[in-house]
This record gives structure tokens, sequence and C-alpha cells, in this order.
């Protein structure tokens, strides 16, 4: 079995309270693995291990056989990782346009670049155009990114996460605060997506994990308590008394 | 883009007017326009270096004074010792040699000081860059063959080719290129890949590391070429006065170069240089009333901050405008 991503032993505690508990998961090459689980299990602060923006107290994050749990969080970016976040993260001040031409940027090694204006490199433009017509934006390209709606910010996130072109796309939560509409239009973007990256995708909305995920692994009080088809987790005793019982 | 867009025209008025009245003053007797002028442009190059840094990058830098003042003692000290003796390896009045000085030594300063500075955040980078420079101001303050705080003379200014600074046409010439050259300076690099980085960090760190960027590495790079410009200004600002000491490098002096940022408009080509000409008219008009005059300088800061978000600039260029 392949494992692009292979987490074992991880723990990270705030305080007292455990957000990380002995967690241990494994995510295949080109399968959308889901992450579900109750409200304050973990969900994020495992992703922000992942990327390298918190620190785990102990335990081992392996990207494609390499350690990476020391690793710079900018340096992952460049082996392959990226992320979208639950609550957006957008240059707000930046044009939208700007927004995915700097995920693009960042994609093509350094940018101690002083001298061409960065406006000027059409290949950057077009790619990233491309990028928010894929996402349906491609009209709103040249307006600050502040004017938008949540839920088109939603879809920037994704866009920015596609311009990486990473193996590994960490997605929290894409549909958070979306309406019924503009939920279908994710789960359509993302059924897109899927087979053409590794997807570990962080959801509440239990339709879009069923619909989509090809595993799905439980998270609760910080610890996977099951991992299996969709299938398997929906007759999963204990997945039904710990979680999906409770709604 | 055939035209100039509105902001383009401000920026060609104000920069065209700031070219011919001061020669013209000085010719028809006003010598001490001409003065102003010079001293105006020179705070301005300062101010526009600062910008790279305060405005582009939201680095609130409370230090830059030190980069002037340093660079204006790379003037003065080898000059001290061409004078004096001592030192004969510095001992020079060329320009040649100074400026470079001026710049290598600020850049050094600025790597290593912006190394530990970048290290922290919000006040406390507010706080370290200023002790920083208190250090340096301090050091300074203690060195007595230099003049301590009294300060020292510098007998000789820079000598060049072609350009005697003694001449204060030809030293005004030199200060309105170099700001020149330093707005085209920081607009190219605010314009390239290398400053969508840095304004890009300014707007959201955590997404620009999640996308790869070090961006402490960036910032690096534009913390010492912000000193470094500095630090030629103060080369000029040494040459302007004939008259350095370490009251150049006191905090307010740093204080005085971030109110100009804002108060003309951060993160704008033409604003530092509106808020230099702000603060030297301010300056002239209400130090001859009181010395107080710091007071309403602040007055018109927070009225600026509060009721005209964008500065000076964001005022002349209007509201329509404010999405860009
Ligand atoms: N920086 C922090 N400092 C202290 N406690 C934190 C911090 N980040 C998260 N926590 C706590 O850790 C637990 C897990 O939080 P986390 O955000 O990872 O949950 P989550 O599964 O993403 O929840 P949600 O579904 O609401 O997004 C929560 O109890 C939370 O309060
Ligand atoms: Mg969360």
């Amino acid at each position: 079995m392949n494992a692009v991503l292979d987490i074992s032993g991880l723990n990270k505690s705030f305080g007292g309270i455990k957000a990380t508990d002995d967690l241990n998961l494994s995510v295949r090459a080109g399968e959308l693995h889901a992450v579900i689980g109750p409200n304050g299990a973990g969900k994020t602060t495992l992703i922000s291990q992942l990327t390298g923006m918190q620190k785990p107290d102990s335990g081992r994050i392996r990207f494609k056989g390499r350690d990476i749990t020391a690793m710079a969080p900018y340096s992952r970016a460049h082996l392959g990782i990226a992320r979208s976040f639950q609550i957006t993260s957008l240059i707000l001040e930046m044009s939208v346009l700007d927004n995915i031409a700097l995920a693009l940027q960042a994609r093509e090694g350094h940018s101690f670049r002083f001298i061409r204006p960065a406006h000027a490199l059409t290949r950057l433009r077009a790619e990233a155009l491309a990028l928010l017509d894929r996402v349906g934006l491609a009209d709103k390209a040249d307006q600050p990114t502040v004017a938008l709606s949540h839920g088109e910010h939603r879809h920037m996130e994704i866009a920015i996460a596609l311009a990486s072109k990473a193996e590994l796309m960490l997605l929290d939560e894409p549909m958070a605060g979306l309406g019924i509409e503009e939920s279908a239009q994710m789960v359509e973007l993302l059924r897109g997506i899927k087979g053409r990256h590794t997807i570990l995708l962080i959801e509440h909305d239990m339709d879009a994990v069923f619909a989509l995920a090809d595993r799905i692994s439980v998270l609760v009080y910080g610890h996977i308590i099951a991992t299996g088809s969709p299938d398997e987790i929906r007759g999963n005793e204990a997945v039904q008394h710990a979680y999906l019982g409770e709604e | 883009m055939s035209f100039l867009t509105r902001r383009g025209w401000i920026s060609a008025v104000v920069m065209a007017l700031l070219a011919v009245l001061p020669p013209v003053f000085f010719l028809t007797g006003n010598a001490f326009y001409l003065d102003l002028a010079t001293r105006l442009s020179i705070l301005a190059i300062a101010a526009v270096s600062l910008n790279l840094i305060l405005g582009y990058g939201g680095l609130v830098s409370f230090g830059h004074a030190a980069f002037v003042g340093l660079g204006a003692y790379a003037v003065g000290i080898p000059a001290h010792h061409w004078l004096y003796g001592g030192l004969d390896f510095l001992a020079t009045t060329s320009g040649f040699v100074q400026v470079p000085l001026a710049v290598a030594v600020t850049a050094l300063f600025a790597l290593i000081t912006g190394a530990v500075c970048l290290r922290t955040k919000g006040v406390y980078f507010i706080m370290i860059t200023m002790a920083f420079a208190q250090m340096i101001y301090y050091l300074i303050v203690s060195i007595e063959e230099y003049g301590g705080d009294d300060g020292l003379v510098i007998d000789t200014r820079s000598e060049l080719p072609l350009i005697d600074l003694d001449n204060p046409l030809q030293l005004f010439g030199l200060a309105y290129v170099s700001l020149l050259v330093a707005m085209l300076l920081v607009r190219m690099i605010t314009r390239s890949r290398f400053g969508m980085v840095l304004q890009g960090a300014k707007g959201n760190e955590e997404r620009m590391v999640t996308l790869g960027f070090n961006i402490y590495a960036y910032r690096l790079t534009a913390y010492v070429i912000s000193g470094a410009m500095c630090g030629y200004a103060g080369a000029l600002l040494g040459n302007f006065t004939t008259f350095i000491s370490p009251e150049m490098m006191d905090w307010s002096r740093s204080g005085e170069l971030m109110f100009m940022v804002i108060l003309g408009g951060a993160a704008t080509t033409l604003g530092p240089v509106l808020g230099a000409i702000a603060f030297i008219v301010v300056e002239e008009i209400l130090s001859s009333f009181t010395i107080y005059w710091h007071l309403p300088f602040g007055l018109m800061l927070m009225g600026v901050v509060l009721f005209a978000r964008g500065g000076l600039m964001g005022l002349l260029r209007g509201r329509r405008e404010d999405g860009e």
C-alpha cells in the first residue's frame, strides 16, 4: 500500500485539552480521504500540524516516505502540500487574480525577482484566470478580494489550493457557511478535482462526505476511532454511538 | 494606460514643482528656500525607504533614524580622520568611498538587527527596532573622539567628480535626483514578484507561509534594502548640514519619519514625499511660534488617520479610486 501521508502516534495538548490523542492515520495516493468528527474533535489542529503551523508534542508525520514532523511550514508547501482554511484566509486587500497569481508564483521557486512587474507576467495571469474560470470566478478577477461574498471566498480557497498543483490537498471544511445551492456547487467542484490529487477532506456536511469520500476516518476527542469505506463507517457501531447517532 | 492616471498626474506635478521652484527661489535671492528643499528631498528619501518596510511590508520600524545617522557618520568619520589624522585606512574625503561606506555599513546593520527584530511581531518589533537604534545612539554618544553628544563638524564635504557639493544648487540637484531614483526604485521593487510577496505577507502571513514563502527571508531582504537607502540619505544629510550629532538618531527622529510616511500615505509612491513636504512646512511655520510644534503635528497626523484613510495621497486622489 503506498501511503502519501502517514501519521503515527501524534499528540498535541493545549493546556489540559488533548486536541490530538495518539492519532494514527494513513492516506493513500489518489484517494479522497474524509475526516469527520464533532465540533472541537481536533480536526483543524490535525491539519495545522500537517502544514507545520502548529508543532506536535510527539509523534511522526511522513509525507511520501519522508519525515516532515520538524520541517519548516514553507518547505512543506514545496514538497507538495496545500491547504484550504476553514476560516477563509485570503489576502483581502489584493485583487482576486493576485491572490491566485501569488499561489502560482510560490510554485516557481524563489521570488527574489525585483525588476519585472508581476502584472506583466502574462503567463501567470493567464493561468490564474484559467483557475478562476474553473471555480466560476473569472469575471471577478480584477475586483478587490474584500468585495466578494463568503461563498466566492470559499471558491477562491479551492482555486488557490489548485494553483499550487499540490500532490496532497488538505481541505478544512470547504462548505463551511455555504447555502444549499453553493454547497452543491462545491461538491461538483470537488468531484472534478478528485482523483487528480490526493485529498484529505474535513467536512461536517455528511451528504457531501458520503458522496465524495473513498474512505472516511472518524475523529473523536483527538483520537481516530474508525477508518473505512463509507459503507463500513455507516455500519460501524462505535461510530454511530460516538457520533452519527447523535445527529 | 495610454495616459497618466490621476495619481500619476499628481505625482508628476508635485515632483515638477519640487524640481523647479527651489532653484527659482535661489536665483531670485531666496537661498533659504533652496536649503529647505534640499533638506526636504533628503528626508523624503529616508521616508520613501521607510515606506518599503512600513507601508508595503506592514512592519512598523521605529528605528530608521539610526540608519540615517550611521550614513551621516560614514561621511563624518572619514572626513574627521582625514583632517586630524588617525585611522589612516579610513581617512578620506572621497565621496566614492564615503557613500558606498554609508550604504554598506547601514546594510550590514540592517542585516544584523533585522535578523533579530524580524523574529518578533507587532509591538515587540516596534520596541526592538527602537532599542537597536537607541543602542547606536548611545554608542556614538560614548565615543569622545567623534564629539560624543556634542556632535561632529564635517569640515570638508564629500568630493565627487563633476559635482561640487559646496554649491547649494548642485547639492539640491543631487538630492532631488536621488529622491527620484529612490521613488522609482521602491516603485519597481513593490511591483515586482518580490514586492507582491512582501505585500502578501503584510496582508496574510499564515496564507503566505502555507503557500510556501519563507516570509522571514523576504522581509529581511526588504529591511536591508530599506536600511541601506536610509544610509544613503544619511550620507547626503551629513553633507547638507555639515554638522552631525547623535541627536539625528534619537527615537523622535524615527518617529518623524514614520509620521511622514503615514501622514503622506503609506504604500504609495508619492505619499512619503507629500508627508515630508507637510512635515517641513509645519515645522517651519510652527517652530517660529512655539517649541512645542510637535503637538500640532501629532494632532494633524491623528486627523489624517481618523478622517482620511490613505493619508494626504488618499485625500488628493479622491474617494472613487480608493479601491485601487
Ligand atoms: N490555539 C489553541 N489554543 C488552545 N486551545 C485550542 C487551540 N486550538 C484549538 N484548541 C482546542 O483544541 C480542540 C480542538 O480544536 P479544533 O479547532 O482542532 O477542532 P475542530 O475539530 O476543527 O472543530 P470544528 O469542527 O469546530 O472546526 C478544541 O477544544 C479547541 O478549543
Ligand atoms: Mg475546525
